[in-house]
């Protein structure tokens, strides 16, 4: 009874999601303005009609329903809760009804909250949400049904795998899907604005939270990704240039440009047409983003499921919504007068340069993890990594970390240079100093180097804006990008450093001896075998010393799985405030010893560090703007009743 | 100036178009090595068995043609193949053996239950071999001509559909 009230329940949603469409559409046009007062209902209801259906397919998951085919598949009776809980998303089906419930809810949210804009851009906007919905509910509907019952109820589970089991691995895939959500919500402001030609700050400012929460979560979800990839692929790497990373970097890079150019938008009525392009590339990047992940199309180091049903779909779905938009955008941006000139030499002149430099690196990124699927189609098998991202992503990333430093420096409209001279003078010389300073043992290459003389200059000059403030009555937003750029330098510092200063050591040991790396004396107190519910694994015990100090224990496996048979390295990690020493255990190398790779790595947590910084300045930035959105409503409110009452 | 509006349409259409061609392509998993038609990268492996000697670039520039085959005792697909390796033995192929991360009992054990076609099995702990041979995965194996080239990959196991392939190209190899 439950899997068929979820399934009605989605039925139903997406039948107001038809409605929403239509109305929304007509709306647009003065002719169908009665039609109009259907719109912002039809969208809060469809909200709630899938959160409905969302619940009940959690509910089956916490009794296990084993008549329904997707419990049966992916989750079992003795699961902890949470899990079976996480089983709902952790598959293709729960995953896509995840997907568009929160789209749904997002698009209830609008519909409820949004009254800046004006009415015609949100009908256009709201009938835009509707359309890319759509799309989702005819597939989920028609080839992807969570809801499915089996002729026969199974008798139990079969997703006991303890693999998958992962605290870590189950909050992932919302938080991505979160920040997509985000984004296809500035694709509907995107195109609605396009529809009625109305691009003005309103627009920007409605856009903007949408953004800058999709934005957070990319954030949050690339870091806590690299840090997997880190702990658990055991190569001691932290990002690999991998499709399935660039994946999820391609959106985050496009929706920084956009954040960036909303809020020249915002403040200043300038860079329409670019923001609004930024908009439809943003949720473009997070859509070819899933198609790249889910079609199978690029080989990639990080296995998943693929099917190529799953790829054309999405690759149509693409086709609809992004060919659509950029149809709608080639004819009707020449239309969209440009908005407000400014001066080069102003803050909007260096978020320009800004959202330049971004778009060249996202150019970059699409271009590397592209390029195999072109050449393959000449028989031409390549593979793009560091070599091709690194130095030519650095042509554009040096100059934008300049331009971070100085941008928020300056004013609106024009400035004059003479103005921010002295500090930036004195943030350059201590930046010139670090490179000076870090080249002095002659042994660390160019991009390290300057990735450390950079870090320096930029974590100055992230404060540099609180310069002369009250630091009480700096509003909450200008915290949250002086922390997001703090963060960024962070980050920087943790790349360059981990790059620079990494030690390895590769050993064969016996039981009982030791062996050096970095300031970490490592010994090999014992090699045990244990075994798992699917493995067995070598476990060894180190007891590591950094300068005499204590002996810290490490337990690095060498694992065997047996269905299907694989083999993985278990990381052990020892970490200190100034960076982490790494542990792999190989196999026996003869007589007694055996492998250790051993890295000793300075600061390399700075990277997710910054990454959480980053994002915590993102959180801010939104709590500001939405808490100053609700102080001006107040404003406007008080100010109408008091109108009223003067006219009463 | 209108003109330039329609560009990031063009380069939409361009990928759309590269993607949908690589979708309908049958997906080919595997990757072949760069190897091919090169000589063998030295090497010098510890035997990974007490009744072979290990292996040497050396030994395979005796003028004979051989089979390579890069394999190891925790898989599975190499149960599989082990009795169509039997039957090229049987036909007077010489095959030797590269055991990828793998322990000597282990090996042992192995050979005992589903026969020793090797003349020699060398240890390849680190797969630093194997990934200088161009191989990517066990098991795979190699037809290696008597000057020490490599002049065939087989990826996958050995089927028995395999083994007239494989002699043929030993033949080839020979002449």
């Amino acid at each position: 009874m439950i899997a068929e009230l979820g399934l009605a329940a989605l039925w139903l949603a997406a039948a107001l999601a038809a409605l929403q469409l239509v109305t929304g559409f007509l709306a647009v046009k003065e002719s169908g303005g009665e039609m109009a007062v259907l719109v912002r209902p039809a969208a809060m209801v469809q909200g709630l009609l899938c959160a409905a259906a969302f619940v009940m397919l959690l509910w089956l998951f916490v009794i296990t329903d084993l008549s329904v085919k997707l419990v049966a598949m992916n989750s079992h009776s003795d699961k902890p809760l949470i899990f079976k809980l996480s089983g709902a998303w952790g598959n293709h089906e729960g995953s896509m009804l995840l997907w568009i419930t929160v789209m749904a809810l997002a698009g209830g949210l609008i519909a409820l909250l949004e009254r800046r804009l004006p009415e015609r851009t949100m009908m256009a906007t709201l009938g835009a949400q509707a359309f890319v919905g759509l799309g989702f509910y005819a597939f989920l509907l028609f080839s992807s049904n969570p809801f499915e019952r089996l002729p026969q109820p199974a008798v139990e589970g079969l997703g006991l795998n303890p693999l998958l089991q992962d605290i870590g691995l189950a909050m992932h895939p919302p938080t991505l899907y979160f920040g997509y959500v985000g984004l296809s919500v500035a694709f509907s402001f995107a195109v609605g604005a396009l529809l009625t030609r109305q691009v003005n700050p309103d627009f920007a400012r409605a856009m903007r939270p949408w953004v800058l929460g999709a934005w957070i979560f990319l954030t949050l979800g690339i870091t806590a990704g690299s840090y997997w990839a880190y702990y658990e692929l055991g190569w001691g790497g932290w990002w690999f240039w991998d499709p399935v990373e660039n994946a999820s970097l391609m959106p985050w890079l496009a929706a920084t440009a956009l954040l960036h150019s909303a809020s020249v938008l915002a403040a200043r009525d300038a860079l329409r047409v670019w923001t609004i392009m930024l908009g439809v590339v943003a949720f473009s990047m997070s859509m070819v983003g899933t198609f790249l992940v889910r079609s199978g199309i690029l080989t990639s180091v990080h296995a998943f499921a693929v099917d190529p049903e799953r790829g054309t779909f999405i690759l149509a779905l693409l086709a609809i919504y992004i060919g659509g938009a950029l149809v709608l955008f080639a004819l009707r941006a020449g239309s969209i007068a440009e908005g407000d000139r400014f001066s080069v030499s102003s803050r909007e002149g260096a978020l320009v340069v800004n959202n330049v430099m971004l778009s060249a690196i996202l150019g970059i990124v699409l271009l590397g993890t592209l390029y195999p699927l072109l050449t393959e189609a000449f028989d031409v098998r390549v593979s793009v990594g560091p070599p091709y991202f690194n130095p030519v992503g650095a042509v554009f990333v040096f100059p934008m970390l300049i331009v971070m430093a100085v941008g928020p420096l300056l004013r609106w409209r024009q400035d004059d240079w003479q103005r921010v001279k002295r500090p930036l003078i004195a943030t350059g010389l201590v930046t010139l100093a670090t490179l000076v300073l870090a080249m002095m043992p002659g042994s660390i290459d160019l991009l390290p180097l300057l990735g450390l003389a950079f870090a320096t200059g930029l974590a100055i000059a992230s404060f540099l804006p609180l310069r002369g403030r009250a630091l009480l009555r700096v509003p909450l937003a200008t915290w949250g990008m002086v922390i997001a750029h703090f963060g960024i330098a962070v980050a920087l510092f943790g790349m360059a450093s981990e790059s620079a200063f990494s030690q390895e050591k590769l050993a064969a040991v016996k039981v009982g001896e030791s062996t050096r790396v970095g300031p970490w004396q490592v010994a090999l107190a014992g090699v045990e075998p244990v075994a798992g519910p699917n493995w067995t694994a070598i476990e060894g015990r180190l007891l590591a010393m950094h300068d005499g100090g204590e002996a810290i224990e490490l337990d690095p496996q060498a694992r065997n799985f047996w269905a299907p048979p694989q083999e993985t390295t278990e990381s052990a990690l020892a970490t200190r405030w100034n960076g982490q020493l790494y542990a792999v255990i190989g196999n026996e190398a003869g007589q007694g010893r055996w492998q250790l790779r051993l890295w000793w790595k300075p600061f390399v947590t700075f990277i997710w560090y910054g990454g959480l910084l980053v994002a915590l300045g993102g959180l801010l930035a939104l709590i500001g703007r939405l808490s100053a959105d609700l102080k001006r409503r107040a404003v406007y409110a008080r100010a109408e009743a008091r109108q009223r009452g003067v006219h009463a | 100036m209108r003109f330039w509006w329609w560009i990031p349409l063009a380069l939409f259409a361009l990928f759309l178009g590269v993607a949908a061609y690589q979708l309908t392509q049958p997906k080919d998993e595997f990757v072949p090595s760069t190897m091919v038609g090169q000589p063998l990268p030295d090497f010098d492996l510890r035997a990974a068995h007490p009744d072979r000697p290990g292996l040497t670039t050396a030994d395979f520039r005796d003028g004979r043609p051989r089979l390579l085959n890069i394999w190891a005792s925790w898989c599975l697909p190499c149960i599989a193949e082990a009795p169509h390796l039997e039957t090229l033995r049987r036909e007077g192929v010489d095959i030797v053996g590269i055991a990828i991360r793998d322990r000597p009992e282990d090996v042992a054990r192995f050979l005992a239950t589903h026969g020793n076609p090797y003349s020699r099995i060398g240890a390849d702990d680190l797969s630093e071999v194997q990934l200088g041979i161009g191989s990517s995965g066990v098991p795979e194996t190699f037809v290696i001509d008597g000057q020490g080239i490599i002049r065939h990959q087989h990826i996958g196991d050995v089927r028995a559909e395999h083994v007239a392939v494989l002699l043929e190209k030993l033949q080839e190899a020979a002449e």
